[in-house]
């Protein structure tokens, strides 16, 4: 009897406290398509995990919900000369574990970040030095002068020093090795949110850091956030439309009226940063599959105009996309770029013109070429490439179309196969800037100034156009870029960047089709907001 | 009976070895784990290093060599993606599918032999009826399709059971269960019932038919001769009978419930080694990969040797034939 009494009390009280934690608690719970694998800040450059990680981990500076940037861990920063840059730090940040942040913290992390196995090398340039100056401040110097030296810093996540020297930390998390790193599945980041576990593929937890410098202006009201992947897509809407978490992206295209029409969730949708193109092999003698022999159509650029004018944007952007997709001129999301999204304008859709063009450069009969396609790795890839086949067929290009999911098709693609005459591809400059567009897509890939375009036997030496895989090159671009990057005056850097684009325009060096969508699925109990990276940050997240 | 252990143990490891061939030369057309690993700003040339890294610039006999050698002392590496031991991972998600394997062949059995021995004994009834034309159902619809329906009917349609996951899970140590938490239950029902769903049908025909068949020999019609009660004829004589090859199919399907959980542990995003294979798959993380197989030919090995023995001692004329041949 007194043992079923104490029973009884037990359960009393869990029940009690249940009943008082849930009357505060503000649990968010989310859905992912796919997996967060390791917690390590520098593992992997991709956008969700990083996105995740900026959530307990920040850097030197933060991206706003209109990606605008905002002093983070540095409170301010000025160029002392172009090429020292000086960084005063916050004072009084502490880290999860309750160590100081402090200047040694930043040396440590520049020099982690570019050490071997880190993926995020190109945060900071290998000749960079990073100097101390006193306890919360730092100079960084650079080579040459780089006015958007800090622009990808959001996802450079400050580390503690003494926190991975005490967990043997210090070297990122090294593939193929034969130990786990103890950054993988601890965090200990200054953060809003704390870490508290984290199981691959399984479900990931973390909870709200009371001691966060940046409390005081806080705008969301979570204690706990709990992240599971859940990768089949009507799974993901179910847990949605079932009320099980809070918030599912991405919400496939077919998916959205249900959402909408559900009235517990609504869809978010937006224009996202990646930018959907099709590229072409311009530097080969001959295609590698085509029926022409002897010569590359590709280097004539009737042909490279006549392919775009066969292309219907509107028919992509209504019936593939569904609406979701804003048709683009630019490789780069206008947003990204001091142009208006109508400064430049697309080559107008025109079969006829198109097929007078092919006549005019001497493929009246039409020719047929092999087109590679990814088909799991952007928002319908495969049914626009289908789609282009058939407007292609309308002119006479004979399309055979390659549609392989992502671990094929990369390789194929990629340097230094180049296995690839007519290709599709997503592109995001992670510095959200144009110069990392022009430099990777754009560039010449050689090793000097007008040597040869994708040399073989060297292809894995290129920096420079080291995505342009169709080896488009124009020296004029080549030195625009580079002035570019150097180039500290914001008007004049402006200036620079739009005659590169109008050149690239003009070349049709890319067939740039759209920028595709945001889509999240939201649940009506919550407010956030959407940013255009499709990274979700929990600081916006509010809760009834 | 030693001697069919030894002589079994020994083809399984034939068997064990075919598969890691199999299975290594499967991982060189999946794809390239080099192009998964990295961002899109990783430089050529770190790709070319971290592929010789990896040691996938070897000659394949060597990497061959390595992968078996590996395999035998319980060492699969680091998964390239997660940055864990496999064997932790494995460990970790083993718990996940085997109590949802296991359930679902509970539940197939303890529904498909009642149902079959009672379309057998009462085939006119409309319930008989009713249970052939569900049984038809459950073994024509795809499990994915099953799935669905069931997530939108109790999951978002009535609300009743959670859709995805498993729920509260209470940590055993060795051992993750979600059996002694409510949400633990809920969350098992519908993949349990997905997965079971098959082999119920399966084994209320074979159940059926078997009867059937028995209850038609002489010896069932010399019993009821005996004046014996219909429940000691039918319980007693027939189904013991039945049994024999009932045995043997579901030994062998809870190998392929095992194996073929991985469809059902997608569609209810079920934290099992099925899911995680899969992942695996979509990513070229071949340390995974490579240890699943090994895992699920380890299960059939196993089980089959299970079976024989079962067999063995279920049926007397077998350890006569054993001996005669032996001898």
């Amino acid at each position: 009897m007194r043992w079923k009494i104490s029973m009884f009390a037990i359960l009393l009280m869990v029940t009690i406290s249940f009943a008082a934690a849930s009357a505060q608690a503000k649990e968010l719970k989310f859905a992912f398509q796919g997996t967060l694998n390791s917690f390590d800040p520098y593992n992997l450059n991709e956008t969700f995990h990083l996105g995740t990680q900026g959530n307990v981990y920040e850097g030197l500076i933060r991206r706003g919900a209109d990606m605008s940037i905002q002093p983070a861990l540095a409170v301010r920063w000025e160029v002392m000369e172009p090429t020292r840059w000086r960084f005063h730090l916050r004072r009084g940040v502490k880290y999860h574990n309750g160590n100081p942040f402090t200047a040694d913290d930043v040396v440590f992390s520049a020099t982690r970040v570019r050490a071997e196995g880190s993926d995020l090398k190109t945060r900071i340039a290998a000749d960079t030095k990073v100097v101390k100056v006193d306890d919360y401040t730092v100079d960084f110097i650079t080579s040459k002068p780089n006015p958007i030296l800090h622009f990808e810093w959001a996802t450079w996540a400050i580390m503690d020093k003494e926190w991975t020297e005490a967990n043997n930390a210090v070297s990122p998390q090294n593939v193929g090795g034969k130990q786990e790193n103890y950054a993988t599945r601890h965090a200990n980041g200054t953060g809003p949110f704390k870490l508290v576990s984290h199981e691959s593929g399984v479900k990931t937890v973390f909870e709200v850091n009371p001691n966060w410098w940046d409390n005081p202006n806080k705008t969301h009201n979570l204690t706990r956030v709990i992240f599971t992947p859940i990768g089949s897509d009507a799974t993901r809407v179910a847990a949605l439309l079932s009320g099980q978490v809070d918030m599912v992206y991405p919400v496939p295209v077919q998916d959205q009226r249900r959402v909408n029409s559900t009235p517990s969730t609504r869809v978010l949708v937006g224009p996202e940063l990646r930018t959907i193109f099709l590229g072409m092999d311009q530097h080969s003698d001959e295609l590698l599959h085509s029926s022409v022999k002897g010569k590359n159509p590709f280097k004539d650029k009737r042909v490279r105009e006549a392919f775009f004018r066969a292309i219907d944007i509107k028919a992509i952007q209504e019936k593939v996309m569904r609406g979701l997709s804003e048709p683009s001129s630019l490789m780069i999301a206008p947003s990204l770029t001091p142009l208006s999204a109508t400064h430049f304008k697309r080559l107008e859709y025109d079969p006829g013109k198109a097929r007078s063009l092919l006549s005019a450069a001497g493929y009246g009969k039409g020719f047929s070429i092999g087109m590679d396609c990814p088909n799991d790795r952007y928002v319908n890839d495969e049914s626009i490439c289908t789609a282009v086949v058939s407007m292609l067929a309308r002119v006479g290009i004979r399309v055979n179309l390659l549609a392989q999911p992502k671990a094929k098709y990369f390789p194929k693609i990629l340097a230094p196969n180049l296995d690839a005459s007519f290709y599709l591809l997503g592109w995001t400059p992670g510095s959200l800037d144009s110069w990392n567009v022009l430099h990777n897509l754009h560039g010449c890939p050689n090793l000097k100034n007008g040597g040869p375009i994708w040399p073989a036997g060297a292809r894995n030496k290129i920096t420079r156009g080291k995505f342009n895989l169709g080896g488009y090159c124009n020296p004029e671009v080549d030195r625009l870029t580079d002035k570019i990057l150097g180039e500290t005056d914001k008007k004049k850097r402006d200036a620079l960047i739009e005659k590169a684009w109008g050149i690239t325009i003009r070349d049709i060096s890319h067939i740039p089709l759209h920028q595709q969508a945001v889509s999240w699925g939201v649940s009506n109990k919550i407010s956030l907001k959407q940013r255009p990276d499709n990274v979700f940050d929990w600081r916006h997240v509010y809760m009834k | 009976m030693f001697v069919l252990i030894v002589r079994r143990t020994f083809q399984s490891i034939i068997v064990m070895l075919v598969v890691a061939l199999l299975a290594f030369t499967m991982f060189r057309y999946v794809g390239d784990p080099v192009a998964m690993l990295v961002g899109q700003e990783t430089s050529l040339q770190e790709r070319a290093a971290l592929r010789e890294n990896l040691g996938l610039n070897d000659p394949v006999p060597v990497q061959f060599g390595r992968f078996v050698l590996n395999m035998v002392q319980g060492e699969f590496g680091i998964s390239y993606q997660i940055g864990r031991p496999v064997s932790e991972l494995i460990s970790e998600r083993l718990p996940a599918t085997l109590e949802l394997s296991l359930l679902a062949a509970l539940f197939a059995l303890l529904t498909g032999i009642p149902m079959g021995i009672y379309t057998a004994l009462r085939p006119g009834r409309w319930l008989s009826h009713f249970f052939l034309t569900l049984s038809l159902v459950g073994i024509s619809l795809p499990t994915f399709l099953i799935g669905i329906l069931l997530i939108l009917l109790f999951g978002v349609i009535l609300g009743w059971l959670p859709t995805f996951g498993r729920g509260e899970v209470v940590d055993l140590g060795w051992w993750t269960t979600g059996l002694l938490t409510e949400s633990g239950i809920k969350s098992l029902l519908m993949p349990a019932f997905t997965l079971g769903i098959f082999q119920l049908t399966l084994i209320m025909r074979l159940v059926r038919s078997e009867m059937l068949e028995v209850l038609r020999t002489d010896y069932i019609k010399f019993a009821r001769a005996r004046g014996l009660t219909n429940r000691a004829v039918n319980f007693g004589h027939a189904l013991k009978n039945t049994l024999v090859p009932v045995i043997t199919i579901t030994g062998l399907q809870l190998g392929s419930i095992i194996a073929f959980a991985i469809i059902t542990e997608t569609v209810f995003q079920w934290p099992g080694m099925g899911l995680l294979f899969i992942g695996a798959i979509s990513s070229v993380d071949i340390p995974i990969m490579s240890a699943y197989l090994v895992l699920i030919a380890l299960f059939f090995v196993l089980i089959n040797l299970t079976v024989d023995i079962l067999y063995n001692v279920v049926d007397p004329r077998l350890r006569g034939d054993m001996r005669s041949s032996l001898g």
